[in-house]
């Protein structure tokens, strides 16, 4: 089982952020394999999963974002009604708390990744280890 | 411990003293001489100068505040014909309209005396190498500072502020020891340094910095004297007093020294005008002593402070006065509290996680608004960890100012950084 890694950008809720922190993506040809906003009064976090996550980390630091990479376990689930249910089940029979989550899309109605972040991500990666999940390598 | 003038800056108290009133005395003869506007005062007050016999007689004396020195302007409190007139400088007029101060050949040179003694006293010598990130322009601070160094033979590089990567080449290239500059831009190069990859404690030579012209906390000086490993020097002038070296940090760096054998000192209430006991807080009034062209008597600098009354370790007989505490004209209300930005900044210095930059604005006198930017290297991409940062500030604030303040955090590099005065105060109820 490998880790992925989760890039955050820190964002003052008014327009234009997104549009910045996609554009320098774009422009060095990274693609964003899944993505999520987690935002509270006056302020967020915009989080990526992207293909080539060193390069993009580095890039966005260069031009001056307030950026983390933070460590993610990616999971496999069906992408069928009932997918994210079957993984939850397991994580909470785990006593795993998400912190913040994302799903990436491999191959639409079949296959597809919750990516979670959570407290302790080596004891949630020993946990579950012992089940029958399928994890994401990048 | 070096020392410029070892006999007047450990003069004993009762001739310092003495000085102090033969000074005195000479400078209220010639003001009520030579200044029709003062003269008016005393006539109106019913005093003239031989009523000054002691030292407490000052207080017999009319104030002169920054609305004289507008409603006299340009020429109405000069002593000396304009033809001894050598330089003008004005106030940097960020409370209103400038106010002129005139510089005869001898206040040049008295001025260029005290920074000489300033600069000896904090360990400079001849050798070092002085960086001047001061503006040079109608600003006293670059200048007067500079005639100072040069009187005791420092190399002065005047590289006024602004281009942050020329100013780093100049201390690369040139082995800068020292460097003048404001707190906001000391702030700025070093955090610009930090974010290039450039160690100034292995690249660059500098020792010493003199700060002034703005005011800043406690926190600001060892944030910086950390990030940059040298010392620094909180240094305190007023344009309308020649500018900076009026008072000085020694290196125990416990109060600023101000040199009474060329100013006389009074901390007063600003509001009513009465001198408050010695070692509590008000306003400090200074009355020239030594100087030429534009004496002025009992100057209300606007400045809050208290003379600290214990003998200073170093030797010098100068009293000192505390760093400065704010100023009665940055002094906002809201909720009926007064508040000083100063005991903002000190919080937000206090709490992990936020950067130098900060800006409070004010919409109504119900709330302040207080903006900070966030440390760049702390982020650590968790939600959680930026709301406990902003109820953390939001406690320290309103248990430092018993006012329950609005917090947004914003992203490092957002705030205006200003390369003279910053701008921490944005009252939007008064314009």
């Amino acid at each position: 089982m490998s880790k992925v890694y989760m890039i955050s950008v820190f964002a003052e809720n008014k327009p234009g952020k997104l549009e910045k922190v996609t554009k320098v993506l774009a422009e060095a040809n990274i693609n964003i394999l899944a993505f999520s906003i987690m935002s509270t009064n006056g302020f967020g976090i915009i989080k990526f999963m992207v293909d080539k996550c060193m390069d993009a980390f580095k890039i966005l630091k260069e031009k001056g974002f307030t950026v983390s990479l933070n460590e993610a376990i990616g999971i496999e689930m069906k992408d069928q009604p009932g997918g994210l249910y079957e993984v939850v089940k397991i994580l909470s029979s785990k006593g795993i708390n998400i912190e913040s989550a994302s799903v990436y899309v491999a191959e639409t109605r079949k296959r597809a990744y919750l990516i979670v972040e959570v407290k302790d991500i080596q004891k949630a990666m020993e946990l579950l280890k012992e089940t029958k999940l399928n994890f994401l390598t990048l | 411990m070096q020392f410029w003038n070892e006999k007047i800056e450990k003069l004993p108290r009762n001739q310092l003293e003495q000085l102090q009133l033969e000074r005195l005395k000479k400078t209220v003869k010639r003001i009520y001489l030579k200044v029709p506007v003062y003269r008016k005062k005393f006539k109106e007050l019913g005093i003239s100068p031989s009523d000054i016999k002691s030292l407490e007689d000052i207080k017999k004396l009319p104030f002169t505040t920054k609305e004289d020195l507008y409603f006299d302007y340009p020429y109405g409190l000069l002593s000396v014909p304009h033809e001894k007139l050598i330089r003008l400088h004005t106030s940097s007029g960020t409370t209103g309209k400038p106010k002129a101060i005139f510089f005869s050949k001898r206040d040049i040179k008295q001025s260029a005396e005290l920074i000489a003694r300033c600069l000896v006293m904090t360990g400079s010598a001849r050798g070092d190498i002085l960086q001047n990130i001061m503006t040079y322009g109608l600003f006293t601070g670059a200048f007067v500072m500079h005639y100072g160094a040069e009187k005791v033979g420092i190399l002065v590089i005047p590289a006024g502020p602004g281009n942050t990567e020329r100013q780093i080449n100049l201390m690369k290239d040139f082995g800068t020891t020292m460097i003048h500059v404001t707190p906001s831009y000391a702030l700025y190069l070093a955090s610009y340094m930090y974010d290039k990859g450039i160690d100034p404690k292995k690249e660059l030579k500098l020792k010493r910095g003199y700060l002034g012209a703005e005011p800043y906390s406690e926190e600001t000086r060892r944030k910086i004297e950390n990030m940059l490993g040298i010392d620094i020097y909180n240094c305190y002038g007023l344009t309308e007093m020649n500018g900076p070296g009026v008072g000085f940090e020694c290196p125990y760096k416990d109060g600023l020294h101000i040199w009474e054998d060329n100013f006389l000192m009074e901390v007063i209430n600003p509001e009513t005008g009465e001198n408050v006991p010695e070692g509590q807080i008000g306003e400090l009034v200074l009355t020239t002593l030594n100087r030429e062209a534009m004496p002025l008597l009992r100057y209300r600098t606007r400045d809050l402070t208290r003379i600290i009354p214990e003998p200073c370790k170093c030797g010098r007989t100068h009293r000192r006065i505390t760093r400065i505490l704010g100023r009665s004209d940055d002094m906002f209300i809201v909720k009926g509290v007064n508040i000083f930005p100063q005991q903002i900044e000190q919080v937000l210095m206090g709490v992990k996680g936020v950067a130098q930059n900060y800006q409070i604005i004010l919409e109504s006198y119900d709330e302040m608004v207080i903006k900070v930017e966030i440390d760049r290297e702390l982020f650590d991409g968790k939600i959680e960890h930026l709301i406990q940062l902003k109820e953390k500030i939001t406690e320290n604030i309103r248990s430092a100012t018993m006012v329950k303040p609005k917090v947004e955090l914003l992203e490092p590099g957002t705030l205006p950084i200003s390369e003279g005065k910053a701008k921490r105060v944005i009252d939007k109820r008064t314009i």
